[in-house]
């Protein structure tokens, strides 16, 4: 399969204390192997879109405008088009692999600084609410699965359906029309967007940003939380008939200790996997909800460059985008044998 | 719907097999009927697939005209517009269910699009193992981690305005769940002694995946289709409001553009922004009620506690 399969097989076979370890070696390094892969169809990937779509890149580009040839040749000479097709995408292996992901065209700037500006905002964004999300989502996830069939589990269920359903940027727009702008007697109690408001310094300037942060993250935390809970109620409902439970139980332990030591480890690994699978998902819910809150992060960049469009700067951060998930899914690979012994052997 | 009454002649198996289907339909319509939830989503659905229909009726088409606006910019809810009227003086009741035509129409054709992949990958995939089984799923694999809406939102951008485009863009980036579901199902499938069987009486590969392997993994691959649906009325949705549908078309989320660029957010303009979300909403809420229904009577192990 890959090459790092081929290594991890030709290597002599261990002796047998060893087993343990060169197991984990050997899955580890097949991971890895994975994800070399995936990345570079994803660079391959990011080349053919954007250059054997029908149509003039250019032109794209240009959105239309009247643009004179002398212009339009000038265009293609800067980014790479006159070239045979073959140089080209050497050529963009080569810069990205070293990078350089192109000139923005809309801001005259290097892709990759306009990246790092906006790496900061999306990552305090992005963690918080993931941390917020996936803890909501296991903890009532945990409590409808334990007592099923009940009024609060079927409310939490409900619930968390109806808000999976919707669209997370409407969400974010009526949270501005309610609790910004306020309706009717209700004042605004939260800034419309943006991170932060005014120059203060140190602790001001913490505050000011969380209190810029509460909607966007209320936002992501609500379309998110839901699939978390639906797979680990249905994980941990998949455990709850198993003999092991019926064995602590009879024990004499707590009821509470049942679930916490016993039940849920065992629930959670289907929930994990799935979390990182879905973090495509969440980046989707990402991008829409900077962008409704004018939010300075990726997402918004994302937003900007495409209503020019700003092809360099979409190509960019979709392989920044995909590249991000696959390197997030193969740590969380390397991590699975030791959250739970009975992956990777 | 009756049986025809027993002939006396012995039935065909041509008729046989139709009777058993027939049962069958007539069982699993008992068995959904016991899923409330999921008999509201199917009442919310027959209720808009009406509205759809009928809409050249009750709302006419040049509901969408801009030059022939009946109200001014931005009324508030009245007993003339009962939704209030657009930045152009549409009425918003006959552009919402208006709406409702493309919003199902690209659900539901990429959902088709996005499931008929899944299916075909996912039956050559479990059927014909071995290197290109392997490459399949790698395929798979790297699809299903991929931001899926983020290469959607490329491929919208890179391709000219259109429906067609919406459709293509949200089918061939949505189908890799369906594709593993249904491979597992056709593994199990082919795991069968009946299809040993059909393999000795000569039966080729086209014969065993068409003919045994497609009628037991359709069930999966329907309520799998209903599931689908809901993910790309949401998805087409929010490719409307990043401005990446056909400008010339109204629908939901090309609705919420326009009421984020007339500015309703900042005037809290409630009514222009609330009912085109919660039609996408209801939409998307009743093809998830009807297809986890349809999952829990074709699995019941699944619908523990429901």
């Amino acid at each position: 399969m890959t090459a790092a399969d081929a290594v991890s097989r030709a290597a002599p076979a261990p002796a047998g204390g060893d087993r343990r370890r060169s197991g984990y070696l050997r899955y580890g390094l097949g991971r890895i192997g994975g994800a070399v892969v995936s990345l570079l169809a994803v660079l391959v990937t990011g080349f053919f879109l954007f250059r054997l779509i029908p149509g003039d890149p250019v032109k794209t580009m240009t959105g239309g405008r009247p643009v004179s040839a002398g212009q339009l040749a000038a265009y293609r000479e800067e980014f790479g088009l006159d070239l045979p097709l073959w140089e080209q995408f050497t050529d963009y292996c080569g810069k990205a692999l070293t990078g350089d992901l192109g000139t923005s065209y809309q801001f005259r700037a290097p892709v990759t600084e306009k990246l790092g500006e906006a790496l900061g905002p999306t990552l305090l964004l992005t963690v918080t609410a993931f941390v917020l999300h996936t803890a909501l989502g296991v903890l009532l996830g945990t409590r409808s699965a334990w007592h099923h069939g009940r009024t609060a589990d079927r409310l939490h269920t409900g619930l968390a359906l109806t808000l999976y359903s919707l669209p997370s940027f409407w969400l974010g727009l009526l949270l501005i029309v309610v609790l910004s702008v306020g309706v009717g007697p209700v004042p605004g109690l939260f800034p419309t967007g943006g991170m932060e408001s005014g120059a203060e310094e140190g602790f001001a300037h913490v505050l000011d940003v969380a209190h810029h942060l509460v909607l966007p993250v209320v936002t992501l935390v609500a379309v998110e939380y839901g699939q978390t809970l639906l797979v680990t109620r249905s994980a941990l409902l998949d455990e709850m008939g198993s003999d092991y439970l019926t064995t602590a139980r009879a024990k004499g332990l707590r009821d509470d200790l049942v679930r916490r030591r016993h039940a849920v480890p065992n629930a959670l690994l289907p929930t994990v996997t799935l979390i990182f699978v879905n973090l495509g998902r969440t980046v989707a819910g990402v991008v829409l909800v900077e962008t409704v809150f004018s939010w300075p992060g990726l997402g918004g960049l994302f937003y900007q460059a495409l209503s020019v469009p700003d092809l360099p700067l979409v190509q960019g951060l979709f392989l920044f985008f995909a590249a991000a998930v696959i390197i997030l899914n193969t740590v969380a690979d390397l991590l699975y044998p030791l959250l739970d012994p009975r992956v990777g052997r | 719907m009756t049986a025809p009454p027993a002939s006396p002649a012995p039935a065909g198996p041509r008729a046989l097999a139709w009777r058993r289907r027939r049962r069958a339909a007539a069982r699993f319509w008992r068995a959904y009927r016991g899923h409330r939830a999921g008999l509201a989503g199917l009442a919310v659905l027959a209720l808009l697939a009406l509205a759809a229909l009928t809409a050249p009726l009750t709302v006419g088409g040049d509901v969408a005209s801009v030059t022939g606006a009946p109200g001014r910019p931005l009324e508030g809810p009245s007993g003339r517009f009962p939704l209030g009227t657009d930045r152009f003086g549409r009425d918003l009741l006959g552009l919402l269910v208006w709406g409702t035509r493309v919003s199902l129409l690209v659900g539901l054709l990429a959902a088709v699009l996005s499931v008929a992949i899944g299916a075909v990958v996912g039956i050559t995939a479990g059927h014909f193992r071995g290197v290109y089984a392997t490459v399949l799923m790698r395929v798979t694999d790297w699809f299903l981690v991929m931001p899926t809406l983020v290469l959607a939102i490329v491929l919208a951008t890179v391709m000219s305005r259109s429906l067609g485009t919406v459709v293509l863009a949200i089918g061939i980036t949505s189908w890799p769940t369906t594709a593993r579901l249904v491979r597992a199902q056709t593994l199990a499938v082919e795991a069968r002694p009946y299809i040993e069987r059909a393999r000795a009486l000569g039966g080729g590969h086209g014969h065993v995946m068409l003919r045994h392997v497609l009628p037991n993994v359709m069930p999966l691959v329907l309520a799998q289709t209903t599931l689908m649906v809901s993910a790309s009325v949401l998805a087409e949705a929010t490719l409307a409001f990043l401005g990446l549908g056909d400008p010339a078309v109204v629908s939901w989320g090309g609705l919420l553009q326009d009421a984020r660029e007339a500015g309703a957010v900042s005037s809290g303009d409630w009514w222009y922004l609330v009912p085109p979300g919660v039609a996408i909403a209801a939409v998307a809420l009743a093809f998830t009620l009807c297809g986890r229904a349809v999952e829990s009577v074709l699995n019941p192990r699944l619908g523990v506690g429901r």
